[in-house]
């Protein structure tokens, strides 16, 4: 077989070729976020070709994958896995429309299940914003440019039978070939991948709440207290406000003491993006491009390297970045009284979110630092116990809010540290006891209902069920 | 002392952390709540109600709060702000 062979006329045509039959599993990957249209039209013709109860394996499932439900609904699809899952999908897992258990992973555990046998990719699809006839390809080009590819780079390894989906071809050999033509079969071009422009969705800017800000500045007052904030530091910070602002406030601080950063990871946004041109970082490793400003520079800067999901953060990696972390700052829905965080259900029990990168990074760095308000509304971030539990507490080593912070009971170095710089360390049983004194105590729903989900370690251990909800 | 609504009033506004509450003349006694924290606080925020029509001697009237997570302070201050706007006949404003 020449590489010619590989183009199909059409997406049906591709699928019809690879193979795919009932009960298989298809994957994809979530780069184009809330712009991706390539997960809903693969669905759209399984559905139309008659497949049925297909299991999708996706990095993500998000808010524009809502057509998703459409396709249980007709038998398509008869299961879910993947490392986030957006509430606009979540509210119907969590209310009982799939008869099978949602598989969440981590995007370290999702690579790493592959790598252990657990996880079998049947078909692939990997969007690419660039790609030439024979399947090499990349999100760095193209009208649709999205950055980094990295979480697909598991499932072309992995899979039995590769479909590169793009809607822009280029002259082989395309030389920046993040996915290369070696385990691509398929190469298939559509009208439109997605929309750029809605990658960056959620909050990518940093807060100008007050009460952010001041989380955020204490966080990174923290940082440098630890003793960790030297020449060769390495970070990794979410894409939350603040979450940001933290970086911001680190930046001023390196700037101040003269401190150049070794590398930053994961999601990169603008604001990292600034840093790295700056100097402050040396290096970005980038899994996943947050806005134009990180797809740009991924494109032009020698600096900002892509990498895969497997050594982002894959734990049957022979080694990962996110164990090379000196600091990461992580957000949280609910936090308990053991620091077991939960990022997966909202305060009814109801999905809306995932792990994502959290359990990895937490798992990896020296320091793991959740960053989030004491009370959102009325409602109090400190429970006795986590509705899911999304990290274990043992990997969270600090908690900061805007009334104190709290260490962990097993780093009481840190604690030590911390209270020397004049920061505000209490027990966080005392926060929690500050929150209900404003908030009143709120009453917890059990929910008694069949599992709808499993959480699985990044070890591939079940962490934790989700239980359906009544009403 | 029972007192008696005299008119429409409103209080409060629909930022998140506030309720507003809308207040209306009736012969029985309505109380509507909704809450994206109804089932944490749902109880809580009816008790507070009660508690605060007692103490105007209000015993009937439709009264709907839009709760928006407000703290029990804000839930109290803005349900006294309506029920004195519906009996002293002023104006309502949902500022």
């Amino acid at each position: 077989m020449t590489y010619s062979t590989k183009a199909a006329p059409s997406l049906r045509d591709a699928i019809l070729r690879s193979g795919l039959r009932d009960d298989m599993t298809i994957s994809f990957h979530h780069h184009l976020r809330e712009g991706d249209r390539v997960l809903n039209a693969v669905l759209g013709e399984c559905s139309a070709a008659g497949l049925k109860n297909l299991t999708v394996n996706a990095s993500a499932i998000m808010g524009c994958h809502r057509p998703i439900l459409d396709f249980v609904r007709d038998g398509t699809v008869g299961s879910i896995e993947c490392n986030f899952m957006h509430a606009q999908v979540g509210q119907a897992i969590s209310r009982g429309i799939l008869e099978r258990e949602v598989i969440f992973r981590s995007h370290g555990g999702r690579p790493a299940a592959m790598d252990r046998g657990e996880s079998h990719i049947d078909v692939a699809f990997i969007a690419a914003s660039a790609a030439d006839t024979a399947g090499n390809c990349n999100g760095k080009e193209g009208k649709a440019a999205f950055g980094s590819i990295g979480y697909a780079m598991p499932d072309a390894a992995h899979a039995r039978h590769v479909i590169v989906v793009t809607d822009q071809l280029f002259e082989y050999p395309l030389i920046d070939a993040s996915i290369s033509e070696e385990s691509v079969d398929t190469v298939v071009v559509i009208d439109s991948i997605g929309d750029p422009e809605r990658i960056m969705s959620g909050t990518t800017r940093v807060t100008r709440d007050p009460i952010g800000l001041l989380i955020a500045e204490q966080a990174a007052k923290a940082i440098s207290a630890s003793g960790l904030l030297r020449d060769g530091f390495t970070f990794q910070t979410g894409a939350g406000g603040t979450s940001l602002a933290v970086a911001q406030y680190l930046g001023e601080l390196m700037r101040a003491k003269g401190i150049t950063g070794r590398f930053a990871s994961g999601g990169i946004t603008g604001l990292l993006v600034q840093l790295l041109r700056e100097g402050l970082f040396e290096v970005l490793l980038d899994v996943q491009c947050f806005d134009r400003e990180a797809v740009q520079s991924i494109a032009e800067d020698g600096r900002h390297g892509e990498i895969s999901a497997t050594r982002y953060a894959s734990p049957a990696a022979k080694s990962a970045v996110v164990d090379q972390l000196d600091v990461v700052i992580l957000g949280a829905t609910e936090i308990d009284t053991d620091f077991n965080v939960n990022v997966h259900t909202d305060s009814n029990g109801v999905i809306m979110g995932g792990s994502g990168g959290h359990s990895d990074t937490a798992a990896g760095a020296k320091l793991s630092i959740i960053v989030a308000p004491l009370m959102r509304a009325r409602l109090p971030l400190i429970v006795d116990r986590v509705g899911t539990i999304s990290t274990p507490g043992e990997d969270i080593d600090l908690l900061v809010t805007q009334y104190g912070l709290a260490c962990h009971p097993g780093r009481a170095e840190l604690a030590r540290k911390l209270k020397g710089a004049g920061l505000p360390v209490v027990p966080i049983q005392d926060l929690k006891a500050k929150a209900e004194s404003i908030t009143g105590v709120p009453v917890r729903s059990v929910h008694k209902g069949r599992p709808v989900a499993r959480v699985i370690s990044r070890d591939g251990a079940l962490l934790d069920t989700i239980a359906m909800i009544d009403n | 002392m029972r007192k008696k609504l005299m008119k429409k009033a409103r209080a409060g506004t629909l930022e998140s952390g506030d309720v507003l509450v809308t207040i209306e003349p009736g012969d029985s006694l309505d109380i509507q709540l909704t809450s994206p924290v109804i089932n944490q606080f749902g109880e809580a925020i009816r008790r507070s109600v009660h508690e605060v029509i007692d103490s105007f001697g209000v015993t009937s009237g439709t009264i709907t709060l839009e709760d928006q997570g407000a703290l029990e302070c804000t839930i109290r201050a803005r349900l006294m702000t309506a029920i004195r706007r519906s009996l002293e006949g002023e104006e309502g404003v949902s500022q």
